[in-house]
């Protein structure tokens, strides 16, 4: 069992494991992997705690309802399973800010959390928006062949392969 | 069909927090819960985000869609047009490489102690969620209708059995990694 305290594994066996995952999230929960809707469910748990039940007269929280759901727990199941691989192989380390930042632009913390918050934001806007995030349309829609996912990931990738050669 | 686990809601809960834990535990070890490898691989430096998503959906699609010859899962594919997959596919890259995380590697960054994506990228994707619920009536009505093609999968567009694209882009994929290999990445 040494191999589960190993601080990396091959991007290969990586990717075998999460679309062995797939196969099972199909199979077991009818459903595949997916993200960022969690966030909008829970955006609107947010807003139905300082406005009450008027938030939920929005059309879109009538489509993705306020509630803690699969996908919701995966997403905190995710944060888990990433601190107990990290804290197995000892590389948990709480950080502000990533090292490839601090070589271009310093270790002030300020500036990266600004520009990471704005980040967020066109991110989380992006994601409901296309309909899907990473895993909903990168690893889930392409998967199933859906044309919905391989245009999803190729724009994905495309504006963030330039906006990452702007910002460095 | 497991119709009957399904429909078990609790239960779906716990499996749902067991697959997350899965999940979260391989894309930590796969490094792509880090920024450095999430911008490493949009610079074109590092391609262990390419390496990992293009082996999970070599694994996944052949498995996935076995079940499904098989009677036992259905898919979903998403429906799209160029409005609402394109133009939010752009404003989510812009967004990716701008954060460093994806909402999933996010979740997994978060985990492994990244601050940066606790308390700014996390806020942020909420509010930026959160704004999308706000314009969404407008943009469903003038900007989704442009360029539809609903939620049609490859194997029924181009009217060929799924094995033979299936067969084709397994082979495309192997390429690629190879391609990759070969250049030194």
């Amino acid at each position: 069992m040494a191999f589960l305290f190993e601080a990396r594994w091959s991007p290969y066996l990586v990717g075998v494991g999460i679309g062995v995952l797939c196969w099972l999230t199909f199979l077991l929960s009818d459903k595949p992997l997916g993200c960022s809707a969690a966030f909008a469910r829970t955006s609107g748990m947010l807003e139905s705690f300082v406005r009450g039940k008027k938030a939920m007269e929005r059309p879109y929280f009538k489509e993705f309802f306020p509630v803690v759901d699969w996908e919701w727990m995966l997403v905190l199941g995710i944060v888990i399973g990433a601190f107990l691989s990290s804290t197995m192989s000892g590389v948990f380390s709480p950080s502000l800010v990533p090292s490839l930042w601090v070589s271009t632009f310093g270790p002030m913390a300020f500036p990266r959390l600004v520009v990471a918050f704005n980040g967020g934001i066109l991110m989380g806007f992006g994601a409901r928006w296309a309909g899907g995030c990473t895993s909903g349309h990168g690893i889930s829609g392409t998967l199933q062949l859906a044309v919905s996912g391989w245009i999803a990931v190729a724009c994905f990738f495309v504006s963030g392969v330039i906006t990452a050669f702007f910002i460095y | 069909m497991l119709t009957h686990l399904h429909s078990k809601r609790k239960l779906q809960l716990g499996i749902g927090l067991a697959t997350g834990i899965l999940f979260g535990f391989l894309l930590q070890k796969g490094g792509v819960t880090s920024y450095d490898v999430i911008l490493g691989q949009l610079l074109l430096k590092d391609f262990t985000v390419l390496k990992v998503m293009l082996t999970a959906v070599l694994v996944g699609s052949v498995g996935v869609h076995f079940l499904v010859s098989r009677g036992m899962a259905n898919l979903h594919p998403k429906t799209g047009s160029g409005g609402q997959t394109v133009i939010g596919g752009l404003i989510f890259g812009v967004g990716f490489a701008t954060l460093g995380y994806c909402p999933g590697t996010l979740a997994g960054a978060i985990g492994q102690g990244s601050l940066d994506a606790l308390f700014a990228g996390m806020t942020g994707i909420l509010i930026g969620a959160w704004f999308f619920a706000l314009c969404y009536p407008t943009v469903r009505d003038k900007v989704y209708p442009m360029g539809s093609f609903g939620n049609v999968t490859f194997p029924e567009l181009l009217k060929q059995d799924r094995w033979k694209v299936l067969a084709f882009l397994a082979m495309a994929i192997v390429l690629v990694l190879f391609a990759i290999e070969l250049a030194g990445f």
